[in-house]
């Protein structure tokens, strides 16, 4: 390991400790509510496209289908809790869990698949689950899941009066997801994946399990996508098959981190921070009087910024040259 | 996906299976004819166009706002919907494909958000000038009505449509395959490099080749506007169907699309014969899953 990345990577470190003390000190001046939800799904979108991106940019395997990992966090919580008084945080554990099997089981079948015939087959396994919800009556079928209210506390993860407990648990996602990548980019793992990612037949000449190594990707990935997943359930209290397992939300995923610079360590928290307000503020200012024009504007900005800068919006920081590949 | 003309389930008997199956091939034909753009797109220049489903929306609209205003039947409008999509797919290209082909880096990334921004941005400028509503075209020369052939009734749009596919599908290979500008689009698919030592600008083969990739799409949307609702978000419900008919064909066969619409309705037929409605794109998906499993390459795709 040469010098100049391990100094990067204690870098990067600090860097992160220092940015999540200012976030984590950000309620003492933001008291605006409206504005406390958009910095709450500014770091959920922070965590989930940092998981997409162990997947899709550190491994190369792009899924276009991680909604079914999101969907399935914040219904195993939501079922478990309605159904059989589990408590959300065994909830978010089981549905984490649940999801990395499914990973694997679908990476099994599906990562012999290249290219495009790969990303189709994670959008249409998405839809086809999507579908299933949206026909299966016990769990609430089109008509979704209100999750019953039992008061403020900690233990159950339900708070009305507050979004603070909210913010600090969406930061504190958004922190492991980002460590949790950090520690891989420097582990074999990480390696293994760059590997996979620029040659997968050289890597697997030179000793790389190109498969277990891709199965590993999927399953810390999809596991953290269910862990938001199950926050985002408990924070709107109420889900439905297309709230929460629709297209939108794979894709909602993804370009934070592609916009950012995919596959980079902070790609996918620069992304959400500049998209996630964008969207949100558009959405509310222009959206509500012109009809489209949250669209118009979100549309040309991705377009303008993937022709611009095809590595990202890290690109525009030198220092992060040699990481932004 | 509900057609304005649609009849309930019926009961499962010899003929009612006759008759969804008749309607499914109808139907595949036409799913052929939407996806074959985005296949000749790709064989051409291995992008996929993630407006593909927009494209389809526009030409829809087209085509209602032709009979809106001028009254003209969407039968006669489908030759302008088709011109007017063939300028609009070159634009496209000279102005956003182009340029996501000269990325250094991501290639592949910057191809499909910079296609899916474009897609973004069409379906806001049609919310914004034409409203969320749904529209549709109350009276044309086929809407509604069906015609009985040995006991089979086939609605008359899709019946048309198909005929249309078939002879858009014969068309495109005669073009491809004996004309001078067919030959170039062949030459510069294997080697763009090569071409430009024998004067073929390769641009404006691309620019070409999204034209009529496009203009495809704009007589599909033109048939389509006569029997289905017309929304913003209506190219979206047809975008993920005509990607797993190109990719269940196998990507960049234009031939494999074809195949793959046929396969893509008949399937949608027979499932919607045993689940509930709400299930009928299951069956599609899962077919497409059991052959990219068996054939990871799609039914007739090479590389």
């Amino acid at each position: 390991m040469d010098k100049n990345f391990a100094t990067r990577r204690r870098r990067d470190l600090f860097v992160a400790a220092a940015l999540a003390v200012i976030a984590a000190l950000a309620p003492l001046f933001v008291k605006d509510v409206y504005v406390q939800n958009i910095l709450i799904l500014t770091l959920m979108y922070a965590a989930l496209s940092q998981s997409w991106n162990i997947l899709s940019g550190y491994c190369g395997q792009i899924s276009l289908g991680h909604a079914l990992y999101f969907g399935l966090g914040a219904y195993t919580t939501a079922l478990l809790f309605m159904k059989f008084g589990v408590l959300p945080w065994f909830g978010m554990l089981a549905g984490g869990l649940l999801s990395a099997l499914i990973a694997m089981g679908l990476g099994y079948l599906c990562f012999r698949l290249r290219g495009h015939y790969f990303v189709i087959a994670t959008i249409v396994i998405a839809e086809i689950t999507l579908l299933l919800f949206h026909n299966w009556d016990w769990a609430g079928a089109a008509l979704g899941i209100d999750i019953p209210v039992r008061g403020d506390s900690w233990l159950k993860f339900q708070f009305t009066r507050s979004k603070l407990p909210y913010f600090y648990f969406a930061l504190v996602l958004a922190c492991v997801a980002w460590f949790v990548t950090w520690w891989l980019e420097d582990s074999k793992w990480g390696f293994w994946w760059r590997a996979v990612k620029d040659n997968p037949e050289a890597a697997e000449s030179l000793g790389v399990v190109v498969f277990n190594s891709k199965m590993g990707a999927a399953a810390v990935s999809a596991f953290l996508v269910a862990v938001g997943g199950s926050f985002y359930a408990q924070f709107v209290s109420y889900i439905d098959p297309e709230s929460v397992m629709g297209f939108q939300f794979s894709l909602l995923m993804a370009l934070p981190a592609v916009l950012g610079g995919i596959g980079t360590l902070w790609g996918p928290v620069l992304g959400a921070a500049i998209l996630i307000p964008l969207t949100e503020l558009t959405r509310s200012f222009i959206g509500g009087s012109g009809r489209g024009v949250d669209l118009i504007v979100y549309g040309t900005l991705i377009i303008l910024i993937s022709l611009a800068l095809p590595r990202g919006l890290v690109s525009l920081f030198p220092s992060r040259k040699g990481a932004a590949r | 996906m509900n057609s304005i003309f649609d009849g309930g389930p019926g009961v499962l008997t010899a003929e009612a299976i006759i008759q969804s199956l008749a309607s499914g091939l109808l139907m595949g034909l036409l799913y052929g004819l939407i996806a074959v753009g985005l296949a000749l797109i790709f064989g051409l220049m291995d992008v996929v166009n993630f407006a593909h489903g927009e494209f389809l929306m526009i030409s829809m609209y087209a085509t209602f706002f032709l009979f809106a205003f001028f009254a003209i039947d969407p039968l006669l409008s489908a030759p302008l919907v088709a011109a007017a999509m063939f300028v609009f797919g070159a634009v496209v290209y000279l102005l956003i494909v182009r340029f996501a082909m000269r990325a250094k880096a991501n290639a592949g990334m910057v191809q499909i958000f910079s296609t899916f921004g474009l897609a973004i941005v069409m379906r806001g400028l049609a919310q914004f000038f034409f409203t969320p509503d749904y529209r549709s075209i109350p009276q044309s020369a086929l809407g509604g009505k069906t015609v009985s052939i040995a006991g089979i009734f086939l609605p008359e749009p899709q019946l048309v449509g198909a005929l249309l596919s078939i002879a858009a599908f014969g068309a495109l290979y005669l073009f491809i395959n004996r004309t001078d500008f067919g030959r170039a689009l062949e030459a510069t698919r294997e080697d763009p490099g090569a071409v430009a030592l024998v004067g073929i600008d390769k641009n404006r083969v691309f620019a070409l080749g999204w034209g009529l990739g496009a203009a495809l799409v704009g007589l599909s949307g033109a048939i389509m506007a006569i029997f289905f609702y017309i929304y913003p978000d209506v190219g979206a419900s047809f975008a993920l169907i005509a990607y797993v008919t190109v990719a269940l064909g196998g990507f960049g066969s234009v031939f494999g699309a074809f195949a793959g619409g046929i396969i893509v309705g008949l399937v949608e037929a027979t499932t919607a014969l045993i689940l509930p409605p709400s299930l009928k794109s299951v069956g599609i998906y899962a077919v497409y899953l059991l052959v990219v499993f068996i054939r990871p390459r799609g039914l007739f795709g090479s590389m």
